[in-house]
């Protein structure tokens, strides 16, 4: 018998034991979970993690509204089969609050509220740990962050002041109303999700294989159409055979046109693609070079 | 569920942890951003952004280097600040880049790279040389335990691919090295800038017979680096479903440390040195016949003991030291001098303690490896050795056997900073 893990083993090994160090040093984790294939993953790994018993802490979902029915319907199918609490933030919530004031116009986008809504909804149930899906392969100012990554009593992120991260010793040390963000997936690729998502089964939203769906284009992007989003002059709806690369808010997320309907063929165009995930489908991430980073430093996920 | 005992089989690469390291502008984040292009992990649109850049800013040839930085501070200042993670992949395995920029004062961020590095890779300008940043990145590394160093020669383009200049490199660099705990070492010569021998072989060094690097770094042999023989399994945290079907479950979770372990085996519980034997070892969804580092599984004993967070399961006849006073090398990182006398938190393995300086033996020069004893204290980026006594027991075997039990990092109680990072020597006299 072999005595060596395959990068995905590792790769597994490592979040899990993030996973149960959270767990064992914090007193009120949560972990966020959006329906995404990010989240999915992560998920299953918490879901290993306690086995045989229930993962000991709730999940949450900052909940844009403006989400495919596809994605609600998986994210509930999964907290009932796990039998865990959700606790869903609402961004219509702050809305009807005016925590925050919704974009107009025909590119508004409920994309950035959800930072309001999630430091909220972190202050209100007094957690103090929240893992989140983010991959440093995702985006530049992600490359930089920790494993454990410290926020403030605003939940805002400093990036040039972080604590170092050595061996497997992670600090989660912080005082009341400071929180501890955590990345179980930092060292995971795009394509180490999906090859993961094969070996192991793991369900997602039907979303990200290949259906028919009205689409329109706009910034070189297809959206889909969807009562959030207004279509402006010129832009016509078509039917497409399309799927998604990531899952957020439907009136930002782009789909690319594919015929991949299963895993197999997704990790084959995703080997394949000449494009990132967020640069070819992420409207949010094409504000600005640094738009990563100053949402990231707001408190973003 | 997946079967029992089954692994995934898709992604069967193994995993490689680099850190690189050079002075600035010896060229790594040019050599990254070459590593990252030829194997084709830079997309088309990361690629333009870079090119437009490049052309903006008046250059004239695109600057790859600009692929890896990162912050705005980075991109404005045109230096990298703070350590970066980046990935590639190739079918034979999944690399993990320790990006770890070379300034004067970032001893940190290179010990930070390389705690978790099974290589590490140090760039010298063909022109400069062994310069003294070069030296302090290879000891640095000897320290750090890392297995395999591997000095690239760069910019050999601006000296005429001369055999002769390489050679006296190497030369110098051998000398050195002799005073260091290096197991393997490499040497490549390479223009980052031009592409020679990093993923292609060079017409230019036809004198050079050795591998390219990225051939290198696809076949390094890191199989025997990990401690497969000393069994240590610290205790992370204990599983006990309260549900009718598992009633009785209790599963004690964690990280295989190192060493083998197999049902059956007898173990002992530090601290309270009861034995028992293995019950059971469950990964998701049911037994598995053995683990090993670096697997996360949970491990049922045949005995109903105490056990809990920090303790730690070991065989018999083969134990940690158990003390309380640790004689260490420390590397410093926070701007307020280590304070001998001082108390902070240290984390061990799973153990969290108090712990308070009992003395500062010596602060290492990590460019000439010169022990300064008359020094009181330890500043930022400083390294030495010192004594610590802490308040609980830890179990410790020495960094150079195992860098699982023999590493630390220290904690300032008032800030919670990360202040430093410890290697164990073994128990302090
Ligand atoms: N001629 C030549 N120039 C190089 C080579 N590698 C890097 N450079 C140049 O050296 C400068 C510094 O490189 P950079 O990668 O930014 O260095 P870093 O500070 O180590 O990341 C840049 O102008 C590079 O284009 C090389 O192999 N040959």
């Amino acid at each position: 018998m072999t005595t060596q893990l395959t990068h995905l083993e590792a790769l597994e090994a490592e979040a899990i034991h993030i996973i149960r160090e959270v767990a064992a040093e914090f007193e009120k984790p949560v972990m966020l979970f959006s329906g995404g294939k990010d989240s999915a993953v992560m998920l299953r790994l918490a879901e290993k993690a306690f086995w045989p018993a229930r993962i000991p802490f709730p999940v949450m979902h900052v909940d844009t509204g403006h989400n495919f029915d596809e994605v609600y319907d998986y994210r509930d199918r999964r907290v009932a089969e796990l039998g865990i609490q959700l606790v869903v933030a609402s961004v219509q919530d702050s809305i009807d609050q005016g925590r925050v004031v919704e974009e107009t116009g025909p590119r508004a986008s409920r994309n950035r509220l959800q930072t309001v809504t999630l430091l909220d909804a972190i202050a209100e149930h007094g957690f103090d740990a929240v893992f989140g899906g983010g991959r440093r392969d995702e985006e530049k100012a992600r490359a930089k962050e920790r494993v454990f990554s410290f926020r403030d009593d605003f939940g805002q992120w400093d990036p040039k002041n972080q604590r170092p991260e050595l061996w497997n010793l992670y600090n989660g040390k912080h005082r009341k109303g400071e929180h501890i963000r955590v990345f179980p997936l930092s060292n995971w690729t795009e394509l180490d999700i999906w090859q993961y998502v094969a070996d192991d089964d793991v369900e997602l939203p039907s979303i990200y294989y290949a259906h028919r769906r009205k689409v329109f284009r706009r910034d070189g992007m297809l959206l889909a159409v969807t009562p959030y989003i207004t279509l402006m002059d010129g832009e016509e709806p078509e039917e497409l055979q399309v799927r998604f690369r990531t899952v957020g808010d439907a009136s930002c997320t782009g789909a690319v046109e594919s015929s991949a309907a299963t895993v197999e063929q997704v990790i084959q165009e995703v080997a394949a693609s000449r494009l990132t995930e967020r640069g070819a489908t992420r409207a949010d991430d094409r504000i600005s070079e640094a738009g990563m980073e100053d949402r990231k430093r707001e408190g973003y996920f | 569920m997946a079967p029992l005992g089954s692994r995934a089989t898709g992604g069967s690469t193994e995993m490689l942890r680099f850190a690189t390291a050079g002075s600035v502008d010896d060229g790594k984040s040019t050599l990254i951003g070459r590593l990252l292009l030829e194997t084709k992990q830079i997309f088309e649109d990361q690629l333009e952004a870079v090119e437009r850049t490049s052309r903006d800013k008046g250059f004239d040839y695109t600057n790859l280097a600009l692929l890896t930085d990162g912050l705005r501070a980075e991109r404005e200042q045109g230096i990298t600040i703070d350590v970066a993670y980046r990935y590639f992949a190739t079918p034979r395995r999944k690399f993990i880049i320790a990006d770890t920029p070379g300034h004067v004062q970032y001893t940190r961020n290179m010990v930070t790279g390389a705690s978790t590095a099974d290589l590490a890779l140090v760039l010298i300008d063909a022109r400069k040389g062994v310069l003294e940043q070069s030296r302090r990145h290879a000891v640095i590394a000897s320290l750090l335990q890392v297995k395999h160093l591997v000095l690239c020669v760069n910019k050999m383009d601006l000296v005429d691919f001369d055999e002769g200049r390489y050679d006296e490199i190497c030369a110098e660099f051998v000398d050195f090295a002799a005073k260091l705990d290096i197991d393997d070492l490499t040497f490549i010569p390479i223009s980052a800038l031009l592409g020679d021998n990093v993923v292609q072989h060079s017409h230019n060094t036809p004198w050079y017979e050795g591998p390219t690097l990225l051939h290198h770094l696809e076949h390094v042999y890191i199989g025997s680096d990990r401690n497969l023989i000393d069994a240590r399994f610290p205790v992370q945290y204990v599983i006990r479903p309260m549900s009718h079907e598992h009633h009785d479950y209790r599963g004690y979770a964690g990280e295989v440390a190192s060493g083998i372990f197999r049902p059956g085996d007898e173990v002992v519980v530090l601290p309270t040195g009861f034995s028992t034997t293995i019950a059971g070892i469950d990964e998701y969804g049911g037994p598995i016949p053995e683990a090993f580092p670096p697997m996360s599984v949970s491990i049922r004993l045949a005995d109903d003991l105490d056990v809990s967070r920090g303790d730690m399961l070991c065989r018999p006849n083969n134990m940690p030291t158990v003390t309380q006073d640790v004689d260490a090398m420390i590397c410093w990182f926070s701007e307020r001098p280590l304070r001998v006398g001082g108390t902070y938190l240290i984390k061990h393995t799973t153990r969290t303690a108090r712990v308070r300086v009992q003395q500062l033996n010596y602060r290492l020069d990590v460019n000439t490896l010169h022990r300064d004893e008359s020094h009181g204290s330890l500043a930022m980026n400083d390294m030495g050795r010192i004594g610590l006594r802490a308040a609980v027991p830890l179990f410790v075997d020495e960094y150079r056997r195992n860098r699982r039990t023999g590493s630390f990092i220290l904690v300032d109680e008032a800030t919670f900073e990360t202040v430093g990072a410890g290697m164990v020597l073994g128990s302090a006299p």
